[in-house]
């Protein structure tokens, strides 16, 4: 009987998390209770994303509150769309002028890493390379074909990539060869990358902290109750044979 | 003269307290399989609690809805928390219903005179699923739109009467904002007529009486004050009982509802953080998992005449076969601590199957899989159409006269 409950667990467990383009991901080290980098991620977010994307869900005070930023220091570093501390992370890019310059509208990015996973946001970031055929001058390895530039060249530079046939004749992605530096080396590149993703995650469901601070203690306290409710119920069912 | 006596001339308070609670006699055998009954109803009372505090903040409209739950996760004082009460509590609700169908099956409980209550039962579970289908509709993400687009298009494969079918229950000619308000007003409706169902499963219970893990009836030994001598009164004894059961549940929903209220993908689906878009298929289309099951049939049964007509038949078929089994199962005892080997290996196998068709009915079909399905959906209907056979012809165990 007990197998049978076990197995019903297990059914209802996760079994794979997949990135659709099936390409390897990286692990993004998410760590929400590292203040700094979130607030480091933030600071990229505003600067690179927060200009076609919007996050529209969130608030910029909330933001702020959540990361230990004060609403001054938010207001004359990271406000660029809006001087209202409660507003929203919105843009001014319209939707329909925006499809005419990526084919695509950009989504909003408020729960982007809930929907793709973190580790995928944190490889496409880092999977750009030259590609003649397209508009803008890039591909990407994790999201083939996509309409966004890369807009963080300054920071990674320029890279190709170097694809070999596999066995069934298949194009496969083999590895990145930087072609031109940027202002960062790979190594802070993906730590910035880190950082704009663990920005990311937190975007996604900002009470996750809150949440499981407030589990622990729930935890606990069911934890001593159901030893008291057990032995409510030793104390009364004692004379049942 | 009391308060207690001012009510009971006016309302049997004290009559309706001793009949159903302190003076109705449950047997005293009760195992584990028996918390989930109390749980369902726990189930219940937070899905109708936590669902009307949401509809305070939610718009059922098809350019706001999925803002507005992102606005209740972020805006709303614990907004976070009863919508992850209600998300989670929705897949928690099924788990209970599946272990208390299970403990329903394992103990023959729908056998005579137990019949209606099964079916009441078997109803709620119905009434159910259309209550979850609605509501998965609500949030209005990619899976919401495109699971009620595949579900609703289901009916569409009847003869003769579909595409009218289809749009009566949209209300349009594919899932929009005129489905989103409409769901929306019978997904709010629903649960109070599950809590009506509810009350009639518990009074024809109480009618009956309980069954219990030895599948005998109490009731055919009473003392000289016509009290069963195996049953105990369910207030205290199984009040404080089920009160520990709570508390034990609570801690594996706290589990979940504070750490990870997604559940990889299975209680939330990741496409569902993507807003509707009805131009845009997404590569998979899933249901949620307490579907899975109806679902894998569905796809293992093949189209004929370019209809897929008979897999939605086999699908509604494999739902109606439950409603059945007090009368296909012919055996004489009822639990299956008196069944003999057939009864036992024949139910191992039904559960089985229908684990695998859940799981296959999360992924996308291969041919192996399809293959799997398929074995998989006969053995499923193989366990309910020979149950008359094999359960005439298996051995059984004596039967004791008191509980064990």
């Amino acid at each position: 009987m007990k197998k049978l409950i076990i197995a019903l667990m297990l059914f209802a467990t996760p079994m794979l998390s997949m990135g659709s383009s099936g390409a390897h991901l990286d692990d993004a080290n998410i760590d929400l209770g590292d203040k700094e980098s979130l607030q480091r991620g933030f600071k990229y977010f505003v600067n690179y994303c927060l200009s076609c994307h919007s996050a529209k869900y969130q608030r910029f005070e909330r933001t702020a509150n959540d990361l230990g930023l004060s609403a001054d220091d938010v207001k004359q570093n990271l406000m660029f769309t809006t001087d209202k501390i409660g507003g929203t992370m919105d843009i001014a890019l319209n939707p329909v002028e925006a499809t005419g310059y990526f084919g695509v509208t950009p989504p909003d990015l408020s729960v982007i890493t809930r929907a793709r996973g973190s580790d995928w946001v944190y490889t496409y970031l880092r999977s750009f390379y030259l590609d003649d055929g397209k508009s803008t001058g890039v591909n990407n390895v994790v999201f083939p074909d996509v309409g966004m530039p890369h807009v963080l060249w300054e920071l990674q530079g320029w890279q190709e990539a170097r694809f070999k046939k596999d066995e069934h004749g298949q194009m496969k992605f083999e590895k990145f060869e930087l072609v031109k530096a940027g202002s960062m080396s790979t190594e802070e590149f993906d730590g910035a990358m880190h950082d704009l993703v663990n920005f990311m995650t937190y975007l996604g469901d900002p009470s996750r902290v809150e949440r499981e601070a407030l589990g622990v203690k729930v935890i606990l306290f069911l934890l001593v109750l159901f030893v008291l409710s057990y032995l409510l119920k030793k104390e009364y069912w004692k004379d049942i044979h | 003269m009391s308060f207690i006596n001012w009510v009971d001339e006016r309302f049997p308070a004290t009559k309706v307290w001793n009949e159903h609670l302190a003076e109705y006699y449950a047997p005293k055998n009760f195992n584990f399989w028996y918390f989930f009954g109390s749980l369902a109803m726990l189930m219940l009372v937070n899905q109708i609690l936590t669902g009307v505090w949401l509809a305070m903040s939610y718009k059922p409209d098809a350019d706001l809805a999925f803002g507005s739950v992102e606005y209740i996760m972020r805006d709303v004082n614990w907004g976070w928390l009863i919508r992850y009460m209600h998300s989670t509590g929705a897949s928690f609700f099924f788990i209970v219903i599946y272990l208390h169908m299970f403990r329903g099956i394992m103990y023959g409980s729908y056998k005579g005179p137990r019949e209606l209550l099964w079916i009441i039962g078997m109803i709620i579970y119905v009434a159910m699923m259309a209550t979850a289908f609605m509501g998965y509709l609500l949030p209005w993400g990619q899976m919401s739109f495109w699971g009620a687009q595949v579900i609703v298009n289901l009916f569409t494969a009847v003869p003769f009467i579909g595409e009218e079918l289809g749009v009566f229950i949209r209300g349009d000619f594919v899932i929009s904002d005129v489905t989103l308000n409409r769901f929306f007003a019978l997904h709010f409706l629903l649960p109070f007529v599950l809590a009506a169902l509810v009350f009639v499963h518990i009074v024809a219970l109480h009618k009956v009486g309980s069954n219990n893990p030895d599948g005998i009836e109490i009731k055919k030994n009473k003392d000289e004050n016509g009290i069963p001598r195996d049953g105990i009164p369910f207030h205290p004894y199984y009040s404080v009982k089920d009160i520990m059961g709570v508390v034990g549940f609570l801690i594996i929903f706290s589990l979940v509802l504070f750490f990870s209220p997604e559940m990889g993908g299975y209680f939330i689906e990741h496409p569902n953080f993507v807003p509707a878009n009805p131009l845009q298929t997404p590569e998979h289309i899933a249901p949620v998992w307490y579907f899975t099951p109806y679902y894998a049939i569905l796809r293992a049964v093949p189209s004929m005449m370019g209809s897929a007509f008979p897999g939605v038949v086999a699908m509604g078929a494999a739902i109606v076969c439950f409603f059945f089994l007090p009368w296909l199962d012919k055996s004489p005892v009822k639990s299956m601590r008196y069944k003999g080997p057939i009864q036992k290996v024949a139910l191992g196998i039904f559960v089985v199957c229908f684990i695998i068709l859940g799981i296959l009915g999360t992924l996308p079909t291969t041919a192996g899989r399809m293959l799997l399905a398929q074995v998989c959906t006969t053995l499923y209907f193989a366990y309910f159409l020979l149950m008359p056979w094999y359960s005439k012809i298996d051995s059984t165990k004596p039967v004791p006269e008191r509980l064990t």
